[in-house]
This record gives C-alpha cells, structure tokens and sequence, in this order.
C-alpha cells in the first residue's frame, strides 16, 4: 500500500466518511434499490459469527453476493415477510473512522456502529464493528467488501428485519 | 384473571385430550413454568450437545438442562460426562469459556480444582475443613450422560430408563436415517445460529411439527428458490407426507419422500441447482458414485424428526429450546456437515443453512415473528382455548401411534400427551 501524505489522508477520510454516512442514512430510510446500487459486482456483504475470516468456511449470520443481496432486499420489499411487513424502524450512528490501508483504487475503512432498532414498542440496542473495501470509481466510492462484526454475534441474538 | 382458572392439579383442562384443546394459561403462567421445568426438564432426557462439539479428550462444552448451567465434557479415556456449571464449595460457576480444551476445572473464587469427571481433586489450604472431610462427597453434581449415534443426552433423574429405550425403535431408526446426511462422512456441527424469542418454550415444541405454517411463514423464502427446489417444498399442496405419533412425545413429519433414505435413489440425475457443485467435486477426483452420494446428503433429510422436549432433527440441521422463562425461549439452529468430506460440498450446506435460518436467515425471523404474536395474542381471551386439533378428523393409526395429515397436529398432540403425563408424576 502506498503512502499517503497527511493532507491527501485527511481529504480521502471525510470523502469515505460522508460516502458511509451517506450508506447509513439509506439503510436505515431503507432505500435498499439505491444501496443494491453502491456495490460492486462482486462485492460480498457479511455478517460472520465470532472471530474467524475464513468466511466462505464458516458459519455466518450472512454471506451475501449480489444474488443474496437482490433476494434479501426483495424479500423485505414484497410484503409477504411478515417479519418485515412493517419492519423494525433504526437509527444508527457510525463513528471512529480510520482508514485501515489505500492503494491501487481500494480503501480499507473501519469504523463503530451502534444501532437501536424500535418495533412493537420495544427497542433494542446493537454495536459492532464495522469494516469496508471501498472501490475508487468515476463517481465516488463503490461498496466491493463490507463486513460488520456485531459485539455478540456468537451470543443469543434476536432476528434482524433490516441491515447493519 | 377469573376464579375459574384451571389449577394445575386440573391438568385436564389445562390440555383436553380428546378435543384436542390447550389452555391459554399453558403459555402465561410463571408458577406452571416452574413445575415444567421440575416435572419435565429435571426428569426426563434433554439434548446437551452433539459429540463433534467435542470432540477430543479434554473438550468440554457449556450447556443448559432446563435451566441449569451445565458443562459436557469428554475425560481423558473418552467417555462422556454431564455437569453442574457450580463449584461445591460457594457455587461460583467454574467454567465459563463456551467450548475449548482443559486438563481440568479449578474454580475462580478459592481455587478448587475438579478432574474432567468431576471429582474434587484440589482444595487449597484444607487442614480447616478437618480430618473427616471428604472430597469424594464433593465433586461436580453429576448428570445422567448417554448418546445416541453421536447426539448427547442428559438427566437429572437417576432413575430414568436408558435413552435407548426413552427414544424407541422408530426414533432411533430416523435418527440414523437423518445422520445418512453425512453422506459417508461423519455427522459435524458447523456453527450455531442462536435468538432469543419472547415466547412460551410450547410454541416452539409446536411448530417444529407443524407443517401448516410453510406455505404462508415461509412465502418470501419459497420466493427465492429455483422452480424446482420450490417444488420440492410444496408439500403441503401436493399433500404428500404424513405426520406421525411416535411415542413419549415424539414425533415425525415427513415432507420430501423422495429424500427419505439418503442411499436410495442414488441413480436420480442430479438437481440443476447442483450441477456446479457435482462439477467441482468431481474436479477434485470424487468418482461419480461418490459424487451422487455427496451431492444427494447435501440437500438434508426429507423430515423433522421431533424429540419431547428440546431438539428436532430438521431437515438439514438440529434445533435446540433452552426455556429461559416462561415468555421468553433462547433457539439454536445448529448447522451440520461432513467431518473430513469436500470443503465445497460443506460450502453449500453452509449457504442453505444461511438462507433459512438465524437471526438474518429468510426463514427464522419470520417464524420468530408468528411465535412472538402467539405470545403477544394469549395476553387477550383468557378463557379461549388454543386448538390442537387439526387433522384428528382423518388420522389413522402408523407404525408406532396415530398418523395424520401432513398438516395435521397430530406431532403437538403427542407433545401435549407427553406433557400432561410428566406433570401429573
Ligand atoms: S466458590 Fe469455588 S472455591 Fe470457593
Ligand atoms: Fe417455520
């Protein structure tokens, strides 16, 4: 990975910042056909168990290429899941940016993610840690890795009808 | 609530056998929770764990029987123990890693040291417990510990009568059909989905049984499968299978005939949905016997294997109740596999496991979501009865017990008669 000087560093942490702000504010207006958008064709969308990164070996909460993210989105808007018809409302604050490495045209971008979600009265609070390969394009940023580390991820969950 | 609410010495009303009718209360009372969890998980046979878990001497994993903390292990000649996750001394529990390797557990707090089949080895500074102290009084609270082709059982009850005979001939049989999933392998676990749903454990001992629910839960699952796998989940309109009372409150409902024996049929061409699979295992030398044999294990048995009280043999995976309270029930669907067989082949299991189940599955969340509106419903019409009933008009006698409809509830009503024999010990 190259080096990056200070100021190129600081100019490319608040173009990622606001380009996953920006992801963010759609998934919690669930804006799913403008965030199917932002990845790339091979891209993978993760949520693995525990600690390992051998995810294509392992048990994951999920494991979606671009197939499992169009079925996964359509489900959520054909109103036959009754899970997600309505879904549960969120509000999320993603925060603690640092760009992990950048070179070629990917960018590597962890970041904390806490999440509340509210349905029937009742809300419920999540945190994780979450980890981004960003793809240079003509027009900003591409999704092309994004894995989100949930702090009880091997622990008792409860079923999720949006994503993190 | 009215004053004629059944009391639980009225065990009739709270189920009523021959209409097939449970009581609202069945779901809502915390005092009944308490004799279930002392009437039944204290003194029948409960799933702990699987033996892949653990798998060498020394491996240990943590578990619940009803709701005691409970610690599996494996002793350093291979066999088999059951434990209470509580130090004699002062009850600190003396375990809480979820799965590893030990030579031994020494308690945190004083430092008591127990053997890998729990026997007191170590207490420090014991000259003030005297000359007559016994450590062999002392050890771990051991449980009754038997296996069943590789599936872990445990009991608080001395007294019960060998799993073998707790599980009978047809359960073992459909045990050993549903391990035919290994595909030449041996059965291992893969990882775990685990949720906690705010629900009476009963709803769930319900619908691993209930075939009814599929075609309306599950409409958005069966909308991302592939004409011929949705097909394949169409039982309820082709109306094949059947489910069937198979004694002590277990039960079977069989969905996909054709995946029943997994070493028949072995000449059937391969589903296109794994013909890229087949390819990469032949790629890697498999000869095509082998291949067809893989491939078919893949896909899962073609039943729900339904054991009173909390595991079910699903179709591809194990499902394990842990009741918590008596509205809220922790869930794990374990994901299997092959020890030692293709890593593509465990590949695709993972995938399909992924697809259904767990907290982001397509499948799960919706279930969780119909099991918590049970819950949230029983809180109106106290006197209402929840019915049980369906498929008792055309049940016939099977091989071991009455035998209905692939949608009947003939599976519930064989919980519910195993339920109400338990609670009038
Ligand atoms: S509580 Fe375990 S040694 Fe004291
Ligand atoms: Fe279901």
């Amino acid at each position: 990975m190259t080096e990056m000087s200070k100021i190129d560093s600081r100019a490319l942490l608040a173009d990622v910042t606001e380009f996953i702000w920006a992801e963010g504010a759609m998934l919690d207006a669930k804006d799913y056909d403008a965030w199917l958008d932002l990845w790339t064709g091979d891209g993978l969308y993760i949520l693995p168990i525990g600690e390992g990164e051998d995810y294509a070996n392992q048990l994951n909460l999920c494991y979606d290429n671009a197939k499992m993210r169009r079925d996964r989105i359509g489900r959520f808007q054909r109103g036959f899941s009754i899970s997600s018809a309505p879904p549960a409302d969120t509000v999320r604050t993603l925060s603690r940016f640092r760009i992990e490495a950048a070179g070629g045209d990917l960018i590597e971008v962890s970041c904390a993610e806490h999440l509340i979600e509210d349905k029937f009265g009742r809300q419920r609070t999540w945190a994780g840690n979450a980890f981004y390969t960003l793809k240079v394009a003509d027009d900003g940023f591409k999704l092309h890795r994004k894995i989100v580390r949930l702090l009880n991820s091997d622990g008792m969950l409860n079923s999720f009808s949006y994503l993190f | 609530m009215s004053l004629d609410t059944p009391k639980f010495s009225d065990l009739d009303a709270l189920y009523d056998e021959e209409n097939a009718l449970v009581a609202t209360l069945m779901y809502e009372d915390p005092a009944l929770f308490d004799e279930e969890m002392e009437k039944i998980f204290k003194t029948t046979w409960v799933w702990v764990a699987h033996e892949s878990e653990f798998p060498d001497k020394g491996s240990f994993k943590l578990s619940q029987v009803g709701q005691e903390p409970v610690i599996v292990v494996r002793d350093r000649k291979g066999k088999i123990h059951c434990m209470v996750n509580r130090c004699r001394h002062r009850a600190a529990t003396v375990c809480e890693v979820k799965k590893g390797k030990t030579s031994s557990f020494q308690c945190p707090y004083h430092g008591w040291g127990y053997a890998l089949d729990g026997s007191l080895r170590a207490v420090p500074y014991p000259e003030q417990y005297g000359d007559d102290f016994d450590k062999s009084q002392h050890g771990l609270l051991k449980l009754r510990t038997e296996a069943y082709n590789g599936m872990v059982f445990a009991s608080f009850n001395e007294e019960i009568e060998p799993l073998e005979d707790f599980l009978g001939p047809q359960v073992r049989r459909y045990i050993d059909l549903f391990m035919k999933q290994g595909g030449g392998f041996p059965v291992k676990v893969l990882g775990e989905h685990q949720f906690a749903v705010p629900m009476n454990w009963k709803v769930q001992l319900e619908n691993t049984t209930d075939a009814y629910h599929f075609p309306v839960v599950h409409k958005s699952f069966m909308q991302t499968l592939d004409g011929a796998t949705e097909d394949m989940f169409d039982f309820l309109d082709k109306g094949v299978g059947y489910v069937e009372d198979l004694g002590n409150g277990h039960s079977v409902m069989t969905m996909i005939p054709e995946l029943m024996d997994l070493d028949e049929n072995l000449d059937a061409p391969i589903p296109d949905r794994f013909a890229e699979l087949a390819q990469e295992l032949r790629d890697e030398g498999y000869p095509e016997e082998q291949v067809k044999k893989i491939v078919r294990a893949v896909s899962g048995a073609g039943f729900n294997l339904n054991l009173f009280p909390n595991v079910s043999f699903s179709l591809a995976f194990f499902r394990v109740l842990t009741p918590i309270a008596v509205d809220r029930t922790d869930i794990r669907h374990i994901a299997i596999g092959m020890d030692g067989g293709p890593a593509a082949a465990n590949q695709a299991r993972l995938r399909l496991h992924e697809h259904f189940q767990g907290p982001m599955g397509f499948g799960s969340p919706d279930d969780a979501e119909v099991w918590e509106r049970v819950q949230r419903g029983t809180r109106g019409g106290d006197s209402l009865p929840i019915l049980v009933n369906r498929g008792l008009v055309d049940e016939e006698p099977g091989e071991a017990g009455p035998r209905g409809h692939i949608s009947a509830e003939t599976g519930m009503r064989a919980a519910y008669k195993m339920w109400k024999r338990m609670m009038s010990q």
